[in-house]
Formats: structure tokens, C-alpha cells, sequence
């Protein structure tokens, strides 16, 4: 049963994915030979102008870009032609360094707000007003005051990731159920090792549900992020090739971002179920 | 007037019609001329002296009618010998050659991917850098924001920014005023109005009410000569037409998408717009005004004056640049260096056809324009105070200004004038010239009477 289920979902998702090439295809094609120019003035023109090439490219043109971006991904021609593979690598990199550093001030300091009602109430206000600021209006601050653009691009990466990681962390100590503490408090377990044997385990996969939500946003804005500073990266990748108008590679860039995003989440999602255990 | 044509030639012309200097039919036969003479000026050295004794030449005589009547009292050969009696030429030349020990090889400047930064780029494909002992990286940049901001930081030595970008920033319009300095100024000439290819025949700006126009940012070439344009043909910037600042590769899909009806934007989008079938040229700036700035070549104040030498070298690989992207038989090669992926990132045919000025219009006709861009490092300090008329005049800035005074401190004072302080001469501070826009001539001197005389400007 489930696994004709199985079978029939991909048999449909086959067909959707299909269906959707096809359009595309048809809606992309191009008309023929368009006006009568002279052959001197058709060579100055480009295929959109001489033969009503669509200005969108098709799933074909998409797909021998795509080659030949994954025959050559790490290639280097100075500073501002280089791979895609170069380009993902820088942007997982500043992903992974950000979060990072979002993990070790969020955690430590959620645990600390859920486990002391005092300091959640004196916090609470600046992490009401901080949390709601999208994190790309903190960047023209960034560059101004780091006056670093790659470190910039890093802080924000960290100031997105860490409001999430924090409320959950928060919400998953605090509402670890009180018979657990009062057990261990009756056992006389000191205060450390009650917060790792007892509060760790009991709010972990409320913890990496919060790092599952940051990482999303990480990935989300760090496309932005490169977009507005540039150097490097798949974000300058898309603003590059949106500047030379090349629609394709705006095309390919989305979908291999939008497959690291999902990769990323699977991991962390992997790691939730880890911790996860039957009550 | 170009800082490359002779200075000591008498008889060249003052004003347009026939050729600038007056001996040839038309234009075309006056640069084939002198693309010949220039060829027989083969080595770098004569160079060197040619703009070396021109910048001195000029800096004594801002005033062209006054300098060509000296020549021409004197002789061009005398002229030059008199000068250098005073003027340490030979010195002055060898120490623009040689300049001292470079206090920092590597050094990263920014630009954006449009034709306008040609030298900035081409300089470094073509070994210009390398010639004076820089391994320079040019790194594109973002946009307008991010330039002024990487600059400020220090990660880029220089960049590439617009003409009344250091202007505003010095006078804290739209930012906080920060000094800063520009060198050199970059391209001149080299953009256009292009309209949506459904407005081919409506040419007649009067029939233009109720436009959506692009321009690249407020505090641009772009944006005043566009506004000059219209107002010219009666049609109000502010309240006839919409004029949005738009990123220039946008300008292009938001005018295949209908957005906007056109726009005054840099090459190569504007062949761009007519290569993808989407626009066609409906006039090109030289013809509302021959020879204006647009991009230009800026440092940080800190930069020029913590490593001369440096700053020097620098300076002389854009001017060396700029010297060869002025002369018409190297465009084909220029464009061929500039387009690749790590440049401007175009095809190839794009680009030639702005850099050598043969082009498709977008209506069906190949034109010609041999200077429809063209590459001049001079910053005349008249061009910033003509920028800062229109900022007055389109209330971006407000009140008493000093034109004069900030011309001076942002349109660097010309190397020519530092090396005669050496030398221990008072340089003249006057480095203007007067022009004409779309026929109406401007007097550097009287910036509030030309400003008075415009009927369409923001009331202020």
C-alpha cells in the first residue's frame, strides 16, 4: 500500500515535471525571421531582434548552460569570473561561518533566559523589538561601522540566525516538564549537570527545530546579502549574470540555490530526529 | 577640446562647424588627420611631453582666445621654448614617467560593468597597470552605494564612480559630506535617450507628456541631461513626465516589460535595448551636448596624499589608457578585451558597436558617429560647476553655493598645477573652459545668471 503510494506520487510528480518542461518549451520558441532587415544591420542584432528568439530562454537552453556549468564548476578567471562550484562554496562557507556564531551566543544565552524567569522578562523587551528587523536593513550599518563588506555579509548571516535559535532554545528549557526537574532536584543533581543530563536532552529537538528555522532564513538571505555587496558568492553570481541580462544563468543559479537550501535543511532535519524521542 | 589635440596649434577653431581646428571639411577628415599625426608620435617619451607641456599650456592660458593669440603672436616653437625657459618641462615630464618607489604594489579598484569605465578595465587586460609596476585588481562592483562605501572603508584603493557622485558627497547631498577628489575625469560623451521600440514615431519630445523614464541615480550626468532635454522641449521633469532611478541592466527589462517608455542611461545598455529588439536610440548626449563628462576616476583625499607614488603610477596608467581608448583604431581590440565574463560581461558585437560608434539605431539604419563615446582625462573644473547649476536647479542642493571654490576642491587641481608648485610657481587657479548645451552657450564664470535664465526648473 504504501509503497504503491510511493510509486504512484513519483509516476505524478514524473508527469507534473513533464507537463511543465513542455509548456515551457512551447512558450519559449521562437516565431521565425522577423522584418526585413538588411543582412548588414541583422549582423548587429541579436537572435531576439533577427529571428523572434523568445527573450526567455527554453528548458534546453537551461539545460546545456546547466552542462556546461557542471563540467567546469571551479574554474577561476580572477576576481570576477569564477565557477558556480567556487561560488557556492564561498556563500556555504559565510552561511556556515555566521550560524556558527549564532549557535554559541544563542544557545548558551537561550538556556540561560529558559531557565531564569528573571533575565527572560529583563531581555524580552530588546528581543521583541530586534527579532522583526529584516535582516538586510542592518546591513548598510554593517558596512558603515565594520567597514569590512565579507565580514558585513557574515554579520548578518548571524544576526538573522540568532533570533530563532534563541526563542526556541528559550521556549524548549523553559517548558521542560517540571516532574523531571523536581526528580532530579529530589536527587540532589547540581545545577550543571541537571541543565545537560536533564534539560539538553528534554529540550533538543525544540533547540534544533530553532536551528532548522535560522538556517532557512541564513540561506534565504544570503543570496540577498551578496547580491547587495558582491565580490563573491551565488548571490553575486545572479546579480552578475542579471547584469549581462543572461536570464539562463539567473535560471540555474535559482535552481542550485534552492537545492542547497533543501540540503541544508535535510541535514538539520536528520539531526532533529536524532534527538527526537517517544514519549 | 581634447587634452590630447595639440594646445600649441594657433589656428585651431573655438567653436563647432567644419572641424575643431578649422583646416578640414568635416570632422570625419579632421580626426583621420589626426589619427596621423599621432601615429608619428611614437614614443612614450614625446608623449609624456605632449601632455605634460599641454596641461602647462593650459593651466597658464585657461582662457583659449588668450592663449591663441599669444601663440600666434609668438609661434607655436616659441611658445614652447619660453615656457620651458620658466618651466622645468624636461624635469617635470621625467618625473610624470618615472615617479619614485611604489609605496604599495597591490592594490583593488572597483567599477561597474558599463563601457563608461573602459580604461579602469582595459588597463589591466592590456598590461597598462603592469607597465608601471601595479598589479591592480578591478573588482565589479554592485552599484553606486557600494562604490562610495568600499572606497571609504579602504577595501578599494580607487573607483570608478559618476562625475557629480564626489560633488554631492562633498557638499553631503544625498550622504553625509565626506571630501573627496576626483583626478581624472573617465569617459565623455558615450550615452544615449532610447525609447521603447512602440514609441518609434513619437521622435517629438512634446509628445512625450506622461513618460516613465529611467535614469541610473539622482546624482548623475544621466539624470541632468535628461532633464536639460525635456525641459528644452517644454516638457517639466517634475510634474509632466516620471523619472525613476533604475539599476541599468534593469532599464532594459523594464523596457521589453512595458515599465518605462525609456530611458537616458549608459552604454551598453542602450545597444543592449536595440541588440534584444526592445529600443531603439532615439539621440545620443553628444548631440545635447559634444564632449560632456560623465564617469570619472576617484581617490580617496587619503589615498593621494599617503602614497604619491603610488597614487602617481596609478594615475598615469588610466591617462596612458585613456590616451590609447581615445584613438579610434584600437576600439575593436579595446572591446574585444573588455567583454569577457570577468569584465563587462556582453557579446562582443554589443560593445564594438558602441566603442567605434558604427552602430544599429534600432529603427532599420546603421549610423555613424565616430565620437558617440570618447575618452578625455581632463576635469575641467567648468563641468563641475555646470553639474552643480542643475543640482541648484532641480533643488537637490539649496542656498548660497561656492562653485568655484568646491570645483576646485573636488575637480583636482591638474597634476600640471602640482608640479608647478614644486617647481615653486603660483599656478593659475582658474582651469574652466566655457561650452554650449543644446545650443545654449555657458559662462563658468556667471553659474546663477545661466540658472536664472531657465523658465522650467524646480522652484526653489
Amino acid at each position: 500500500m504504501t509503497s504503491s503510494l510511493r510509486f504512484r506520487a513519483a509516476v505524478v510528480s514524473i508527469a507534473l515535471f513533464a507537463a511543465f518542461l513542455g509548456i515551457w518549451h512551447l512558450a519559449t520558441r521562437s516565431t521565425g525571421a522577423v522584418g526585413n532587415m538588411s543582412p548588414e544591420y541583422a549582423k548587429l542584432m541579436g537572435l531576439t531582434a533577427t529571428q523572434g528568439k523568445s527573450a526567455m530562454p527554453g528548458p534546453s537552453d537551461v539545460g546545456a548552460k546547466l552542462w556546461e556549468h557542471l563540467r567546469q564548476p571551479f574554474y577561476d578567471n580572477g576576481p570576477n569570473d569564477k565557477g558556480l562550484g567556487i561560488q557556492l562554496g564561498y556563500s556555504i562557507a559565510r552561511v556556515g561561518l555566521g550560524y556558527f556564531l549564532a549557535v554559541i551566543v544563542a544557545i548558551p544565552l537561550g538556556f540561560l533566559i529558559g531557565m531564569s524567569p528573571l533575565i527572560s522578562k529583563a531581555l524580552d523587551p530588546f528581543i521583541q523589538v530586534l527579532k522583526p528587523i529584516s535582516p538586510l536593513a542592518w546591513m548598510p550599518l554593517a558596512l558603515y561601522t565594520i567597514k569590512d563588506s565579507s565580514i558585513s555579509a557574515i554579520f548578518v548571516i548571524f544576526i538573522c540566525s540568532v533570533w530563532p535559535m534563541l526563542l526556541n532554545t528559550a521556549f524548549g528549557v523553559a517548558a521542560v516538564r517540571k516532574e523531571w526537574i523536581n526528580v532530579a532536584r529530589t536527587l540532589e543533581v547540581g545545577t550543571v549537570r541537571r541543565a545537560f543530563t536533564v534539560i539538553l536532552p528534554a529540550a533538543a529537538p525544540t533547540i534544533l527545530t530553532g536551528m532548522r528555522i535560522s538556517i532557512g532564513i541564513a540561506w534565504l538571505v544570503i543570496v540577498a546579502a551578496e547580491m547587495l555587496v558582491g565580490g563573491t558568492g551565488i548571490g553575486y553570481f545572479v546579480w552578475n549574470e542579471w547584469n549581462n541580462l543572461s536570464i539562463t544563468n539567473v535560471i540555474i543559479a535559482i535552481l542550485m540555490i534552492g537545492i542547497v537550501g533543501m540540503l541544508l535543511d535535510q541535514i538539520l532535519a536528520r539531526f532533529t530526529r536524532m534527538v527526537t524521542f517517544p514519549e | 577640446m581634447s587634452t590630447f589635440d595639440n594646445p600649441f596649434d594657433p589656428n585651431r577653431r573655438l567653436h563647432a562647424g567644419g572641424c575643431s581646428c578649422g583646416q578640414h571639411v568635416s570632422e570625419a577628415e579632421h580626426q583621420a588627420a589626426q589619427l596621423q599625426a599621432q601615429a608619428a608620435i611614437a614614443s612614450e617619451q614625446k608623449r609624456y611631453e605632449g601632455v605634460v607641456a599641454s596641461a602647462v599650456m593650459r593651466a597658464m592660458f585657461p582662457q583659449d582666445v588668450a592663449r591663441r593669440s599669444f601663440l600666434k603672436s609668438v609661434g607655436a616653437a616659441t611658445a614652447a621654448a619660453a615656457l620651458s625657459q620658466f618651466f622645468p618641462l624636461k624635469t617635470a615630464t621625467e618625473a610624470f614617467a618615472q615617479g619614485g618607489p611604489l609605496e604599495k604594489k597591490d592594490l583593488k579598484v572597483g567599477f561597474i560593468p558599463i563601457t563608461c569605465a573602459t580604461p579602469i578595465i582595459m588597463a589591466a587586460p592590456m598590461g597598462f597597470y603592469a607597465k608601471n609596476g601595479l598589479n591592480v585588481e578591478v573588482i565589479k562592483t554592485a552599484g553606486w552605494a557600494v562604490i562610495r562605501d568600499k572606497t571609504i572603508n579602504k577595501e578599494y584603493d580607487a573607483a570608478h564612480m559618476l562625475s557629480p557622485m564626489p560633488l554631492a558627497i562633498t557638499m553631503g547631498a544625498g550622504s553625509n559630506p565626506i571630501p573627496y577628489t576626483m583626478p581624472a575625469v573617465e569617459n565623455i560623451n558615450g550615452q544615449a535617450i532610447t525609447l521603447s521600440i512602440k514609441h518609434k514615431d513619437k521622435r517629438n519630445p512634446k509628445d512625450w507628456k506622461g513618460f516613465k523614464f529611467a535614469v541610473p541615480f539622482d546624482y548623475s550626468m544621466h539624470n541632468y541631461l535628461l532633464r536639460y532635454y525635456l525641459a528644452e522641449h517644454g516638457i517639466d521633469p517634475d510634474a509632466d513626465v516620471q523619472i525613476r532611478a533604475v539599476p541599468p541592466p534593469e532599464m532594459v527589462a523594464n523596457l521589453r516589460a512595458d515599465n518605462i517608455d525609456g530611458f537616458l542611461g549608459p552604454d551598453p545598455m542602450n545597444q543592449r535595448a536595440v541588440f534584444d529588439g526592445a529600443g531603439f536610440i532615439h539621440i545620443l548626449t553628444k548631440d545635447i551636448w559634444e564632449g560632456h563628462p560623465c564617469c570619472a576616476f576617484a581617490a580617496s583625499k587619503e589615498f593621494v596624499t599617503s602614497m604619491p607614488n603610488t597614487y602617481g603610477a596609478l594615475l598615469k596608467s588610466i591617462i596612458e589608457a585613456t590616451a590609447y581608448a581615445h584613438k579610434a583604431e584600437n576600439r575593436k581590440e579595446i572591446a574585444a578585451a573588455i567583454a569577457p565574463a570577468n569584465y563587462l560581461n556582453q557579446p562582443p558585437i554589443v560593445l564594438e558597436q558602441v566603442l567605434t560608434g558604427t552602430f544599429a539605431d534600432g529603427l532599420g539604419n546603421i549610423v555613424t558617429q565616430p565620437n558617440r563615446v570618447d575618452f578625455d582625462p581632463f576635469p575641467w573644473q567648468s563641468f563641475a560647476v555646470w553639474i552643480m547649476t542643475q543640482m541648484k536647479r532641480w533643488g537637490q542642493i539649496k542656498g548660497d553655493i561656492d562653485y568655484a571654490g568646491i570645483a576646485a576642491q573636488v575637480y583636482l587641481a591638474t597634476d600640471a598645477a602640482k608640479l608647478m608648485k614644486q617647481a615653486g610657481l603660483t599656478p593659475p587657479t582658474a582651469t574652466t573652459k566655457s561650452f554650449s548645451v543644446m545650443g545654449k552657450t555657458f559662462d563658468p564664470a556667471k553659474p546663477e545668471d545661466y540658472l536664472a535664465s531657465f523658465k522650467i526648473r524646480k522652484a526653489s
